[in-house]
């Protein structure tokens, strides 16, 4: 589904790569988490994967279509929900969701009763009316989430979708994700809270320093790790325990 | 349109901040197009004469209602008085003018009479040096320079015409004629006749509201370009220009939306700014605007204008960073264009370098075009070469914004 060959991006007066001659391989139907800690070129990776960052070299291909000769066709084949809200706060959540969902071609009924029904299983119905401004952080990821999808996206990025929410919210945007992976849509996320990652992710690749230090099932990578017994402990193993400030 | 309409702070400030200015700027201006002003400028008059010249003089001040004569004694007085700002301008007359003029009128009249052998007495008297006076003219230093001008030539044409007098009157007496039965003519053999345009056989007077219609809805057509260059940013802050290239619509029809949207707003601006310069001037004692059979070609300009000022809007929130960049370069940018365009200083007068800068400025374009149709009754093919470089002007700085767009976000 997604193939990445030396995929590399340095910063304009960077003195490091953010990523590094990465390769990886997301098979269809995966949900595959890029864990690693802050700085690490999670978002980098994902940005060029979406069409955000022009990568410094390498390639990747989705579904076989690169995006110098298919960008149209793949930007209807992949969904994405940036880490910022990314809606129009005077907007209601309605009209948010309409207008993203209109610029995939998505018109008239359709579009309504698509919106109708994400909101309903994100439990956001009653406020469909209500400005955004007005939401807490959960419902604002969780239209955040409904935006990225209404199109229903083969391949979906989702960059830390859970950061900063309730657990509640929490829970209906991971299993709304497990339901979507179920009919069918490839996921691709980057998060922090590894305890999630290990129960949602079907594979796992832990990024430090642009590189990947180690990938594989998450089970399977707890198990060859000696006295490992979460996936918090492979990644400490694997990252270490030092700061990575840096600016 | 939508965020547009929702930003009810933002649509009043871009509909009622205009119409204010309109009305403000009209306001003030009036009466520099009027013939005879409503207002009197009091003006200080220390009279050293007190004889048949000073009288005429005062008597022409007077008569002009322009100014309100207010005698003093001193100089010092009125110098003093001029200069602190409580008054624009202090006339002094020298001591004998009349006296003085008189004479040197009487030495001249006599030596060209007896040029022609027509002086009774021919012996050569040596002529008596008579020296030239002066009427000092003291002016507040913050008056502006066009007021200091008009005051300077209207004094000089007044003197002018009380030394003309002066010189017919002394050949009639030397020519013995009764004072009571003139003999020349002392009115201008040469008069003026302003020759304004015509449209079905009615003269057509252009009146400041025509003036300022045009220059002012111009100018607040062209800020646009700060409510719509913050928008783009806005988005960008926002992050939800971020998900929208991640969508199949190009950056081209993103711009396009706005641009009808944008151009919705001008246009609606337009007609408020018209509506009141059609009824709200006549009811508030200011001239109204005639728009009968010019609607079309007004909306046509109105149209490029706004497309002009968009076009650069797009682009300016393209290339900025951040809101503080756009703001204010978006701000002076149309001052500077308004300036450049001759919204406050006709271009003719300008330097001849900044005339030539003045034609490359889309405002100077819209500006003639709106005078074109407003005030010289033109018809469509004369407004046709300014409205084709507005839209050129949109053409090209839209692709600038567009290849940019591409440039620095290419995959």
């Amino acid at each position: 589904m997604i193939e990445i060959n030396q995929l590399s991006k340095k910063y304009k007066g960077a003195e490091y790569f953010s990523v590094k001659d990465l390769n990886l391989k997301v098979e269809e139907g995966e949900i595959y988490g890029l864990l690693g800690p802050n700085g690490a070129g999670k978002t980098t990776l994902i940005s060029m994967l979406t069409s955000l960052l022009k990568p410094t070299s390498g390639s990747f291909t989705i579904n076989g279509l690169n995006f110098k000769e298919n960008k149209n066709q793949l930007k209807q084949l992949i969904g994405i929900v940036p880490q910022e809200y990314a809606l129009y706060p005077t907007l209601t959540a309605f009209e948010n969701l309409a207008y993203f969902g209109s610029m995939y071609g998505i018109k008239g009924e359709t579009l309504k009763k698509s919106i109708d029904e994400h909101l309903e299983i994100m439990g956001l119905s009653k406020f469909a009316h209500k400005k955004t401004a007005t939401f807490s952080g959960g419902m604002k990821r969780r239209v955040n989430l409904i935006a990225g999808i209404l199109h229903k996206p083969k391949v979906l990025f989702l960059d830390e979708p859970t950061v900063g929410v309730d657990v509640q919210s929490k829970n209906v945007i991971i299993d709304h994700l497990k339901l979507l992976n179920k009919q069918g849509t490839t996921i691709v996320y980057t998060s922090h809270h590894l305890n999630e990652a290990e129960f949602f992710c079907t594979h796992v690749a832990i990024i430090d320093r642009g590189v990947i230090i180690v990938k594989g099932i998450p089970s399977e990578l707890i198990k060859t790790q000696n006295d490992a017994n979460n996936l918090e402990d492979v990644f400490l193993v694997k990252t270490g325990k030092a700061l990575r400030d840096h600016a | 349109m939508l965020l547009l309409v929702r930003d009810i702070g933002g649509i009043a400030i871009l509909f009622i901040m205009p119409l204010l200015l309109l009305i403000v700027i009209t306001l003030v201006q009036d009466s520099t197009f009027k013939t005879i002003s409503d207002i009197k400028i009091p003006v200080l008059l220390v009279d050293n004469d007190n004889g048949e010249v000073s009288k005429k003089i005062i008597e022409n001040l007077s008569e002009s209602n322009s100014f309100q004569i207010l005698q003093k004694s001193s100089e010092e007085e009125a110098k003093e008085a001029v200069f602190s700002g409580k008054y624009q301008l202090a006339i002094v007359i020298p001591e004998n003018l009349s006296a003085s003029l008189q004479k040197k009128v009487d030495q001249n009249v006599e030596g060209i009479l007896s040029k022609f052998g027509l002086e009774e007495d021919t012996l050569a008297v040596e002529k008596e040096t008579i020296p030239q006076k002066e009427v000092r003219l003291y002016f507040d230093p913050a008056t502006q320079v066009s007021f200091k001008s008009s005051v300077k030539n209207g004094i000089d044409k007044m003197i002018s015409k009380i030394e003309t007098q002066s010189i017919y009157k002394a050949f009639q007496t030397e020519l013995g004629e009764e004072d009571s039965e003139p003999i020349f003519d002392t009115e201008n053999f040469i008069a003026f006749k302003e020759i304004l345009p015509t449209k079905n056989n009615e003269e057509i007077i252009p009146n400041s509201a025509q003036h300022n219609v045009s220059a002012w809805t111009l100018f607040a057509i062209f800020f646009i370009i700060v409510p719509l260059s913050i928008n783009l940013l806005k988005e960008k802050n926002q992050g939800t220009f971020v998900r929208l290239r991640t969508t199949p619509v190009s950056y081209a029809t993103i711009l396009g939306g706005k641009t009808i949207v944008y151009l919705s707003v001008c246009l609606v601006q337009f007609t408020l700014m018209l509506l009141v310069g059609i009824f709200l001037f006549p009811a508030i004692g200011l001239p109204g605007v005639d728009v009968s059979g010019k609607l079309p070609m007004l909306y046509t300009v109105a149209l490029f204008s706004g497309l002009a000022a968009i076009g650069l809007g797009l682009l300016i929130g393209t290339v900025a960073k951040t809101q503080e960049q756009a703001a204010p370069f978006g701000a002076t940018s149309v001052v500077i264009l308004a300036a450049l365009g001759g919204v406050w200083v006709p271009v003719f007068v300008m330097p001849k370098f900044m005339q030539f800068v003045s034609k490359i400025s889309p405002m100077n374009w819209g500006l003639e075009a709106f005078y074109d149709v407003f005030l010289r009754n033109v018809g469509f093919a004369k407004i046709l070469p300014e409205i084709s470089l507005l839209l050129l002007f949109f053409l090209t700085t839209t692709a600038i914004a567009i290849i940019y767009n591409r440039r620095k976000n290419a995959v």
